[in-house]
């Protein structure tokens, strides 16, 4: 990178902090004020936000589980730089969602009073248990490294100390039974990501008031959702920062691309599903809701972001330029970032009809719509959480052993 | 930086090294399962159901009014006011509590969606019992029809398994409340209601923008019973809202708002567990129906066509 670009993305960065602090300052003091959604349209882009961060997390998690559980060679070196994504875009999720409470004091309440009926208590806890997971699994994978690094000087010495619990190198033996950790974890932490997404989706899919979100696919979706988003963060990841550019490389990107591209067509075939079933005879409740998803005020978000950018554009490089790396990162960016469509497309659409023919007009009140658009504030606060997950990313690939990067090899 | 330098001697006891690290993993991993062990052990002793006081501690014994003639011919409001003394005499769990609303009688005129809001000092965003407008039929064969909608206070209401703090349930009397103490304000309960019922207070007020707060909307409400101010984002800020069958009259004898406030006299309220009130007869009349009924929520409130 030169030190041109370097300098341009800083100022970015720097200037998308300041706009986002801003935000959080006025969340903090005036509460949702500025906020466009309202009683009937209650959750918006903080929410849609919410799962689509926690999607990435499981995504890269799960991919993560295939190198340490079923040792898949092809993707063995980015295990640790897939588990950092995960924390990373978890962390970015929970701050997303803490940020749509009413009362964000009394987030707890969930740990000290919950409801196990609820599908959302038994969300909380399974993210809880999920986090913890992640935690032990990265210290556990990055252990032989930090430790390796105990030993040296300067900042590196001190993380490696600090991180490492040991004051030297790992024996063999304590390798290897590292190794045996992490397989143990992954393998409890597979149905775990499955449980814990599935219930993200399920979330939704139970409330059996919005036709929209009560079908049995969608807590599957999610799934294969976080899975070709997840798996789209972590091909761009490794397409763009990864040290060697050697054969090694060409071949884990390669494999990227693969897997990208099959759970890409996966995914499109259960939307299909979703969609056409409903809508094939052109009449009923569902179908007016589900043409004005495709056809309605925001028809672009699904036909331009989703289905033209995260889409056909990805599978077209997956397709025709598979061997170049720079095709596989940026189809995995494109599906990635516009897989922020869907989640909106997902949260939005549920709401935005009601059951009571009329209730629209029985009060007018700019908190009683059944329309929303984010506002700038709500931007802002999600611009934050994006800032500081590129920095904290930016600050693990920079100084936590994830690549092969300064490794002597 | 000097610190560091002093760290290799540790490195000169390699055997003891090899060992402190696998113990500290199991004290780790002992914390970690123990932790984890403690927080759910302690979750299920903080967690208890809501349960409300039953009993005769909750009889409440309202004045008669015996100049006031109550028999045959009596308005229809004195009628459903002596009704209420009479259940209130019960205790709570023997009272169930429904309304019928006549959209025969309705006039489409917002006085007790507008009474409700004076009532409860609702904010901006939040409203309990908005009256829907239908239009039917095509001109000159046209007709209005107006269903006010409160809280159906449902025998199967969505929102309150979804709670994940259980801070709404139902009463035993009918009545589905809400804590405004507990909830975290995540609004499922709102997208879990089919009718809508549920709105969610953002902290907003009618006179933002203008040189001062207006005195009446610094004053409190008095919902389930409590004086809740609305000041420094204090709760009901950030919480879910709903109708409540204004509890908090009813306790005192007094009807709630919206039928007290009804100028056509198309709203009833009374005590469904009682044969003879009002609302029981009215309620099985061939033209009342109950909305949404295909959702399976066992809708309190009725309505006549």
């Amino acid at each position: 990178m030169t030190p041109h670009v370097k300098r341009v993305l800083w100022v970015l960065w720097i200037a998308v902090v300041l706009f986002g602090t801003a935000g959080l300052v006025q969340r903090l003091i005036h509460g949702h004020q500025a906020a466009a959604y309202g009683s009937y349209v209650v959750w918006g882009l903080w929410v849609s936000a919410y799962i689509y961060f926690i999607g990435l997390s499981a995504g890269a998690f799960l991919l993560s589980s295939l190198i340490y559980v079923f040792g898949v060679r092809q993707l063995e070196r980015i295990g640790k730089l897939s588990l950092f994504v995960a924390v990373i875009t978890l962390f970015m999720a929970l701050l997303s969602i803490w940020f749509d409470l009413g009362r964000m004091d009394r987030f707890y309440r969930v740990f000290t009073h919950p409801n196990f009926g609820s599908m959302m208590a038994w969300m909380v806890w399974l993210y809880t248990a999920y986090f913890l997971l992640l935690l032990a699994e990265i210290w556990l994978a990055l252990r032989p490294d930090l430790a390796r690094w105990a030993g040296e000087g300067g900042i590196r010495g001190g993380i490696g100390r600090t991180l490492s619990f040991s004051p030297g190198p790992l024996t063999e033996d304590q390798e290897n039974r590292a190794r045996q950790w992490l397989k143990a974890l992954g393998t409890v932490g597979i149905p775990l990501a499955i449980t814990f997404h599935g219930g993200v989706g399920a979330l939704f899919a139970t409330v059996s008031a919005r036709t929209y979100w009560h079908t049995p696919l969608v807590p599957i979706l999610f799934l294969t959702g976080a899975l070709v988003s997840g798996g789209g963060l972590i091909a761009f990841a490794v397409a763009a920062f990864w040290p060697h550019r050697d054969q090694a490389y060409r071949e884990t990107v390669f494999y990227l691309g693969r897997v990208l591209l099959l759970l890409l067509a996966f995914d499109l075939l259960l939307e299909w599903a979703e969609f056409s079933i409903p809508m094939w005879y052109g009449i009923g409740h569902d179908f007016d809701l589900l043409k004005r998803v495709l056809f309605g005020e925001f028809w672009w978000v699904f036909w331009l972001i989703h289905i033209g950018m995260g889409s056909v554009l990805p599978a077209a490089l997956l397709l025709t330029r598979q061997k170049q790396p720079w095709s596989v990162g940026l189809a995995g960016l494109l599906i990635a970032v516009s897989f922020m469509a869907v989640r909106l497309n997902i949260v939005i659409p549920g709401l935005i009809e009601p059951n009571l023919q009329n209730l629209q007009t029985a009060f007018v009140d700019r908190r009683l719509l059944f329309r929303y658009v984010p506002s700038l504030f709500e931007w802002q606060l999600t611009l934050f959480v994006v800032a500081l997950g590129v920095a904290a990313f930016y600050l693990g690939y920079r100084y936590l052993p994830l690549t092969e990067k300064g490794r002597a090899s | 930086m000097e610190a560091k330098e002093e760290r290799p001697d540790v490195q000169e006891a390699p055997v003891a090294g090899s060992e402190i690290p696998r113990r500290d993993f199991i004290r780790v991993a002992a914390l970690a399962a123990g932790g984890t062990a403690l927080v759910a052990g302690g979750a299920v002793v903080l967690s208890s159901s809501p349960e409300d006081p039953t009993g005769p501690g909750t009889v409440r014994l309202i004045p008669d009014t015996p100049s006031v003639p109550k028999g045959e011919g009596a308005d229809l409001l004195i009628r459903m006011q002596e009704e209420l003394r009479l259940a209130m005499a019960k205790p709570v769990e023997q009272r169930h509590w429904m309304m019928v609303i006549d959209t025969r009688k309705c006039v489409g005129c917002s006085a007790c969606t507008v009474a409700c809001i004076a009532e409860n000092k609702l904010p901006p965003g939040v409203v309990y019992r908005p009256v829907v407008q239908q239009e039917m039929g095509a001109f000159p064969n046209v007709q209005l029809r107006f269903f006010p909608r409160p809280c159906m206070q449902c025998d199967e209401p969505p929102c309150v398994p979804v709670c994940p703090v259980e801070a709404t349930w139902k009463r035993p009397d009918g009545v589905v409340a809400i804590d405004y103490d507990e909830c975290i304000g995540c609004g499922y309960c709102i997208t879990a209601c089919p009718y809508n019922a549920r709105t969610r207070d953002l902290g907003d007020n009618y006179s933002d923008g203008t040189p001062a707060l207006q005195p009446y909307e610094q004053q409190p409400n008095h919902e389930y019973g409590k004086s809740w101010s609305r000041q420094d984002h204090s709760s009901p800020v950030g919480n879910a809202r709903k109708c409540h069958f204004c509890l908090h009259r009813l306790e005192v004898g007094q009807l709630p708002q919206c039928v007290t406030t009804c100028i056509g006299r198309a709203t009833y309220f009374g005590d469904g567990n009682n044969p003879e009130s009002l609302v029981s007869r009215l309620s099985v009349k061939p033209n009342a129906l109950r909305l949404l009924e295909e959702k399976g929520t066992k809708p309190r409130v009725v309505y006549l066509i």
